[in-house]
């Protein structure tokens, strides 16, 4: 008997083999999937958080911004990847409770998740996440706010050099903005399974 | 005349149904319209480009897919292969079995409903439970979903509350927000207990071996975090040549689906997760579904295999836009559906073989397609197909054409027919014994009625003085 391995390779030779020719692999410059908002320059930040504002993100430019917007909303309780505390540390005050351990049986007890972020892509405000630069998968998702740590010199300018750069990562994740869903009669919703406020904040 | 089923469906559909779902659709179409073009100078060389490239993968399978299967072997993921839809189907199932696992959370696959996954999975005492939003709402109430990308299109809010209070998810409330969160928690705790993940792909590289998961809610992610063991679901259709190729199907799929520059989370995985990570799945599975396609692959409708399932012909579809996705009785329902329905059929095809005439072949589907799918052709093949195979839903709805036929291949006839035409304009027209006709002019008003007209033209029009027939440009008419 043969596998369903063999019998669909089979089924798919047989299927082609009266096609006269195969179609080509047509060559295409790359350039051409840059888009009229993917930006150029040497500093890509301000059109990384220009972009990142387009999709309902939110930039930052430094820590004591970010725990200004944290305590404005009364998010005391995070988690914060350890390798990235030492530098945030002197910003927050005492009354935060900042975890650099992540318990996933408390994951609805952290209001927000400060991760390290690989790069960003300016085209499209987009922050990229992979296995091995992210301490947990589920800080970054399950809180109410993820902050991505990002550094300027990470910046990409648009989805085609995000790409050349993907690596040898075995999950490598591309965030552009809040979890969303339109699912409810179109109407927009965010924070449906992951942050209804996503963060980059700039490392320098 | 028997009528066609999709016309006696829509009888069913309230005013107020029918109106939802003609301004989602075209909202979404104007809006991905606009961000094309303001985007790229020439969005049509784009989507022409692409469909060339899926051509190409769809010509060269044979080759393509020992090539990833490899790739992916190396990289980590078990592969496996299911000829049938039982067989995808007791795929998973073996591989949970292997795992003691009974629980499993779906993100949005339509492979998954194409093969009836959850039902199959409920049957063996397993928990399958979908966590996008719109399929979650579909599964409680025991309905299927009417559109690729948005599923619950067709239901309101205030249908959605009832079901959230009668599935214990809190009283009732229609505000879209609270319906959102309530499933957020709900669903949250069904993440982190569940033993397996199951996602499809959008895409798959052949160079890298990398799936490629698109979603807005990141219930992909989230099921990815929480879980050890990711199975995936993937036709075998769904290959791209190269990671570079996705700079282009990324940029239109988001586009075209959800009229968004980019989907919100773009997943790139290649394998099980990395050493160190604490969180996602030990285990990867990869299972390539055949479940006809390759009968598709060898039918005069191959191009029908490029489809990167954006739901772009639905929205712009006149005939989607008032009959809405149940109409079509199949996973697949608009102008792809219409395709590509009927195909996975097999030896029922007669059973949809209407479903190809629900269309006017004005060709927005084809004008909008990502890849360049020339679905009017394959309409017409279709029905050439239905009327070859005597299939009698091909028949159902048409006018007879025999009086039409003996009329147009007699010239005397076809004399005489012109000048009778001439009373229509003195009789009334609910005199006009033709039913096409008449359900015709029930909403339509017929202009004045002129035949015989050109022939007058043709006989009278000045000709060369050497008495060969003058053309058009140096006459004056």
């Amino acid at each position: 008997m043969s596998s369903s391995r063999d019998i669909i390779l089979e089924r798919v030779r047989e299927a082609l083999a009266p096609l006269p020719k195969r179609a080509p692999l047509p060559e295409w410059d790359l350039s051409r999937a840059r888009s009229a908002v993917a930006p150029a320059g040497a500093d890509l930040w301000p059109a990384f958080a220009a972009r990142l504002r387009a999709v309902n993100g939110t930039p930052v430019a430094s820590p004591d911004e970010l725990v200004a917007l944290l305590g404005a909303k009364g998010w005391h309780h995070g988690y914060c990847d350890p390798a990235l505390w030492p530098a945030l540390k002197a910003a927050f005050p005492a009354t935060f409770t900042v975890e650099t351990a992540f318990d996933r049986e408390r994951v609805d007890d952290y209001q927000f998740g400060i991760t390290s972020a690989v790069g960003a892509i300016a085209e499209t405000g987009t922050i990229v996440l992979n296995d091995r630069g992210t301490t947990t998968r589920l800080a970054a998702l399950a809180p109410w706010v993820h902050v991505a740590a990002i550094r300027r010199e990470n910046i990409v300018p648009d989805l085609a050099s995000a790409l050349a750069v993907l690596g040898d990562d075995p999950n490598v994740i591309w965030v552009t903005g809040p979890s969303k869903t339109a699912d409810v009669e179109g109407i927009l919703i965010e924070g449906v399974h992951g942050p209804g406020l996503q963060v980059a904040l700039l490392l320098d | 005349m028997a009528r066609q089923p999709i016309d006696q469906f829509v009888e069913g559909i309230s005013a107020e149904k029918r109106a939802s779902v003609y301004l989602g659709t075209k909202v979404t179409h104007e809006k991905r319209d606009k961000l094309l073009h303001d985007h790229y100078a020439d969005p049509d060389a784009l989507r022409r480009l692409a469909g060339e490239i899926k051509q190409h993968v769809v010509e060269n399978l044979d080759t393509y897919l020992p090539k990833v299967e490899a790739k992916l072997q190396s990289n980590g993921v078990k592969v496996h292969w299911a000829s049938t839809a039982e067989e995808a189907c007791a795929a998973v199932h073996g591989i949970m079995k292997a795992r003691g696992a009974t629980k499993l959370v779906k993100a949005k696959t339509m492979v998954s409903e194409e093969i009836g996954l959850a039902d199959y999975l409920e049957h063996r005492g397993i928990e399958a439970l979908e966590t996008d939003l719109g399929e979650f709402i579909v599964q409680i109430d025991h309905d299927h979903p009417s559109h690729i990308v948005r599923p619950i299109i067709h239901k309101s809010r205030k249908e959605i509350a009832t079901s959230f209070e009668r599935e214990g998810l809190g009283a009732y409330n229609d505000d879209p927000e609270t319906i959102t969160r309530r499933a957020r928690a709900f669903l949250r705790k069904k993440f982190l207990q569940a033993d397996v993940g199951l996602t499809g792909a959008n895409f798959v590289s052949v160079e890298s071996g990398r799936l490629v998961i698109v979603t807005n809610e990141g219930n992909s992610r989230f099921s990815l975090a929480a879980t050890k063991c990711h199975i995936a679901l993937v036709g075998i259709e769904k290959l791209v040549p190269r990671d570079r190729d996705l700079g282009l199907f990324l940029n239109l799929l988001a586009r075209s689906a959800t009229a968004q520059q980019l989907t919100v989370y773009t997943e790139f995985i290649s394998g099980p997760k990395a050493a160190a990570q604490p969180d996602g799945p030990e285990e990867m599975h990869v299972i390539f579904v055949d479940n006809r396609r390759t009968e598709v692959l060898a039918s005069e409708c191959r191009e029908i295999l490029r489809c990167i399932r954006c739901g772009a012909c639905l929205n712009v579809c006149p005939v989607y836009r008032q009959v809405s996705g149940h109409a079509y009785r199949s996973v697949y329902p608009g102008p792809v559906g219409a395709v590509l329905s009927p195909l996975l059929e097999g030896d029922k095809f007669a059973d949809k073989a209407d479903l190809p005439k629900a269309s006017s072949l004005c060709g927005a589907c084809n004008e909008v397609c990502p890849v360049n799918i020339p679905i009017p052709d394959l309409l017409l093949r279709l029905r050439n197909k239905g009327k070859r195979e005597h299939a009698p839903l091909a028949e159902a709805g048409s006018p007879p054409m025999g009086a039409w036929a003996l009329m147009a291949s007699s010239p005397a006839a076809w004399k005489t027919a012109l000048v009778a035409g001439k009373l229509m304009n003195v009789l009334p027209k609910t005199w006009i014994p033709i039913p096409a006709m008449k359900a015709w002019t029930d909403t339509r008003t017929l202009p004045e009625w002129r035949g015989g007209e050109f022939r007058k033209w043709l006989r009278q029009r000045p000709r060369k003085a050497d008495g060969t027939k003058g053309s058009p440009q140096s006459h004056t008419p």
